[in-house]
């Protein structure tokens, strides 16, 4: 059975990456045995760090929460194995900025016990929305797409706008990177009764999955588990084959035509996306019970031996799922975490495995461009710019530092997809160069509050100063109006009172 | 194990400047061949004389910005600007003429705006333009093209090369003997006699559609111009933009009064109007740089060239069409910005956003 391609929106641009996936497809996911040590970052989100809630020394289970969080923007963390925490400290980890974040480490007694939990899994259909909600919060569930946003908020702040459609994101639209392939392979029934939970909570009736046209295998299976369940509110959309057709606003526009506002969510036109590992994860905790600790992550490239994808659990480190791969080769000279296009090159394999990895690309040395030439305005760059923006343009601006025209430009849209650099013919590092120049936008922006807010202060003061003088010089005149009502008499008697003092002044 | 630390992206790009340069000097191989069949050797000497002193010119100057001159050689570009004032000159220009506008072109039009990258005017034209006006008499020395019913006096190598370096022909050769107008100053005098276009055409040098010789080079300039496209080294919009500025009004007029103006075909295979569609106009530096925008530009190119012909004191009016245009790319790439993805879509301008 093949699944029917409906009408699609258009995306501008975009790119025909090499895919190289199919190294590490050839086999079925392979479950990573429980390592001798998990380090569990308590922000594996986008959003507020959670408080530890066990102490050194603590024996914990598996599937217990270790880190819980109250913040409107936080996700809970849970323990991936039974075992005893032997530290909470710095480690490091995959992040943008800095190289260290705070750690709960549990040395693992291989016993692998599950915590007892109470609330047994009930029909979730019988569950009001808000009861589905709350529970998905407890799960420590965020996005698996790569972006990582607690889907709980996710869900509650799409509950506020008027959404019509949830949309999965099967597209994974980077190189190298298969996980959610094999997983809609192997585990389509899951990740489907996640999309029906989800469209339980949300009280919607209309539910894309899309699925990019080179993953056939992917695709019949979910034709398939669709075929069989009958529930007519979920349709299966095939994507063309380009890159970036799975990024959030990209799939929206794609699947239902709809542009997604400038610093808008997918929300505002109706939308919520969710990846299809997201969805899996939401079934598995809400129908099994289990948070997620664990996760599929593809470990590919020409620096490992034998490149496959790995069911791991949550805090496994790098460097042990690289030997599960049959460990580095020769060529092992770049270790990225994420697909080539947008992942993000860290320098040791100690750090752990998080909720976001979902791709170990260990790689030759990309060859270097050599030095960037100037920009000859061949245009290129913007006839790849899925947001059509025009890259050379701002490029210009950014070399020039014009904030207002970086603005009217649009470079806060930009997605900072690196489609520009791979046709750029004067190999200049265009999406480097924009994260820079946002960075700094950003910064003056802050610059400008501050100054504001001082201005506030500052005439705050003036005027309090006025007042105040104001106050003094009204005093002074009724004490003036008083004392000529009291008469020449009373005046005199004041004169005579300060007369001495004048005299010791001269 | 330990790495080191590099930024996304991690894929290498594939194309390269000097690549895209080397590509746009392919496709001008086929027209230059054509032209040294045609019109003789002199291209060749030309062509020699432009890339040496425009490569001079280019790594004078840029050693005395304070640049690598290799790296900057290595982008073949100032080649590009060579070849393209090689095929504006007559095949018998002497070398000072061809070293005074290559070095304009480099030194003045390139460097001192900024080198490759910042120039506001293509060199190529602007050195030809200054050719223009200090040797009015050396750009329309033609020789006859070569063709079987034509009379013409083929010019040795040697013969050709004693004019190249004193601007004297060698005894013996008289001017009238060799050269001939080209077909558009024929058509501009013809038509300002009060001759009809269709007396002009009658005239063997008019060949089919634009001057023996001329609408061959062209042909083959077309032909690297559609491989440029295929290869996705030009986009479609400069050169259809500059069809359709010039063909359309050619059109109108022809068709108002066939006698009195020359035909679209005309227009389309005579002077420089094929090497400017797809090599010329396209150069991205100094071009419009949205697509839109870029459409935009190649009207205007072709618009302006329809007017200079047609009403202007030059029989051909490519390189003053492109300048005039270059000026204006600031106003039009500000105009003609897209549609940034989830931003409001403009509605003060009656344009289809795409």
């Amino acid at each position: 059975m093949s699944a029917p391609t409906y009408d699609l929106g258009t995306l501008h641009g975009g790119l025909r990456l090499p895919a190289r996936k199919s190294v590490s497809t050839r086999q079925p996911i392979v479950a990573m045995p429980v390592p001798a040590q998990l380090v569990l970052p308590i922000t594996q989100h986008v959003g507020d760090p959670a408080e530890p809630i066990v102490g050194i020394g603590e024996r914990v289970l598996k599937g217990q929460l270790i880190a819980d969080t109250n913040s409107a923007l936080g996700a809970p963390v849970h323990a991936s194995s039974s075992g005893k925490v032997i530290a909470i400290e710095p480690w490091p980890v995959v992040r943008r900025f800095g190289e260290n974040a705070p750690c709960i480490v549990v040395e693992c007694d291989g016993r692998d016990e599950s915590v007892q939990r109470a609330d047994t899994a009930a029909d979730f259909t019988t569950l009001a929305a808000e009861d589905l909600l709350g529970k998905i919060l407890h799960g420590g569930i965020v996005g698996l797409g790569g972006a990582v946003f607690p889907t709980a908020q996710k869900l509650m702040q799409a509950r506020t706008c008027e959404i019509d459609h949830l949309i999965l994101n099967g597209v994974e639209c980077e190189s190298y990177i298969s996980c959610d392939d094999l997983l809609m392979r192997e585990h389509a029934e899951e990740i489907i009764s996640g999309a029906q939970i989800l469209m339980h909570a949300l009280q919607i009736d209309r539910c894309f999955i899309a699925v990019e046209s080179d993953k056939p295998e992917a695709v019949g299976k979910l034709a398939e588990v669709l075929g069989k369940i009958n529930d007519d509110r979920i349709i299966l959309k095939k994507v063309p084959t380009i890159y970036p057709s799975g990024g959030e606003d990209q799939l929206v526009q794609l699947v239902t035509n709809r542009e997604v506002p400038s610093a808008g969510l997918p929300s505002d036109v109706g939308c919520l996306v969710q990846n299809v590992g997201t969805t899996a994860a939401i079934h598995d905790w809400v129908i099994n019970n289990e948070p997620l600790i664990s996760r599929v992550t593809t470990v590919t490239g020409d620096g490992v031996a034998s490149p496959v994808n790995v069911r791991a659990r949550i805090g496994t480190p790098i460097g042990e799922i690289i030997e599960m791969a049959g460990g580095y080769t020769d060529r092992a000279e770049q270790l990225i975490i994420g697909g080539p296009m947008t992942g993000k090159s860290i320098t040791t394999d100690r750090v752990p495995l998080v909720k976001s990895t979902n791709c170990v690309l260990v790689s030759s040395k990309t060859p270097s461009p050599g030095p960037a030439l100037p920009c000859i305005r061949c245009g290129d760059c913007a006839s790849v710019c899925p947001v059509q923006l025009l890259p050379q343009q701002l490029f210009w601006y950014a070399c020039a530092d014009d904030e207002a025209k970086l603005r009217d430009f649009g470079l806060i849209d930009c997605i900072e997809c690196g489609c520009c650099d791979l046709v750029c013919p004067s190999r200049i590092p265009l999406t480097a160069d924009f994260r820079v120049a946002k960075g700094r936008i950003r910064e003056l922006a802050d610059e400008k509050a501050r100054a504001a807010r001082a201005r506030q202060r500052f005439e705050a003061r003036n005027d309090r100063l006025e007042r105040e003088q104001a106050r003094r010089e009204s005093e002074l005149a009724q004490q003036k109006a008083a004392a000529k009502k009291a008469g020449p008499t009373a005046i005199a008697e004041i004169l005579k009172r300060r007369k001495p003092k004048n005299e010791d002044d001269e | 194990m330990e790495f080191r630390r590099r930024e996304a992206p991690f894929l290498a790009p594939e194309v390269s400047v000097s690549s895209l340069m080397l590509q746009v000097l392919a496709a001008l191989v086929p027209a230059a061949m054509a032209h040294v069949w045609f019109f003789g050797p002199g291209f060749i000497l030309n062509l020699l004389i432009a890339a040496v002193f425009s490569v001079a010119g280019e790594a004078l100057m840029l050693s005395l910005r304070g640049r690598k001159p290799e790296t900057g050689l290595a982008d073949y570009s100032v080649l590009v600007t060579a070849a393209l004032l090689a095929f504006a000159l007559p095949s018998l220009t002497p070398w000072w003429v061809t070293a005074t506008g290559a070095l304009f072109a480099v030194i003045v039009a390139k460097h001192l705006y900024g080198g490759l990258g910042y120039n506001i005017f293509n060199p190529a034209m602007a050195g030809y333009v200054v050719i223009l006006v200090a040797f009015p008499m050396h750009v329309n020395l033609w020789v006859a093209p070569r063709m079987g019913d034509l009379d013409y006096q083929h010019l040795s190598i040697l013969q050709t090369l004693y004019f190249t370096l004193t601007g004297s022909l060698a005894d013996g050769i008289t001017f009238d003997a060799i050269s001939r107008a080209t077909p558009l100053d024929v058509m501009k005098s013809g038509l300002n006699n009060a001759r009809t276009a269709a007396e002009i055409r009658s005239i063997p040098i008019m060949g089919d559609f634009g001057g023996r010789g001329w609408e061959w080079i062209g042909n083959f300039l077309a032909f690297g111009g559609f491989w440029l496209l295929i290869r996705k080294i030009i986009r479609w919009q400069i050169p259809v933009g500059v069809g359709l500025g010039l063909l359309v009004p050619a059109t109108i007029m022809y068709m108002a009064d066939a006698g009195s103006h020359a035909s679209p075909g005309f227009h389309l295979f005579s002077g420089a109007t094929i090497l400017c569609a797809f090599f010329i106009a396209t150069d991205p530096v100094s071009a419009a740089t949205s697509p839109k925008g870029r459409f935009v530009y190649g009207l205007g190119i072709g618009l302006l060239i329809y007017c200079i012909r047609r009403w202007g004191s030059y029989a051909d009016g490519v390189a003053f069409a492109v300048l005039l245009m270059n000026m204006s790319v600031p106003a039009i790439d500000y105009l003609t910005r897209p549609h940034i993805v989830g931003h409001q879509r403009r509605s003060n301008r009656g344009e289809a956003d795409g």
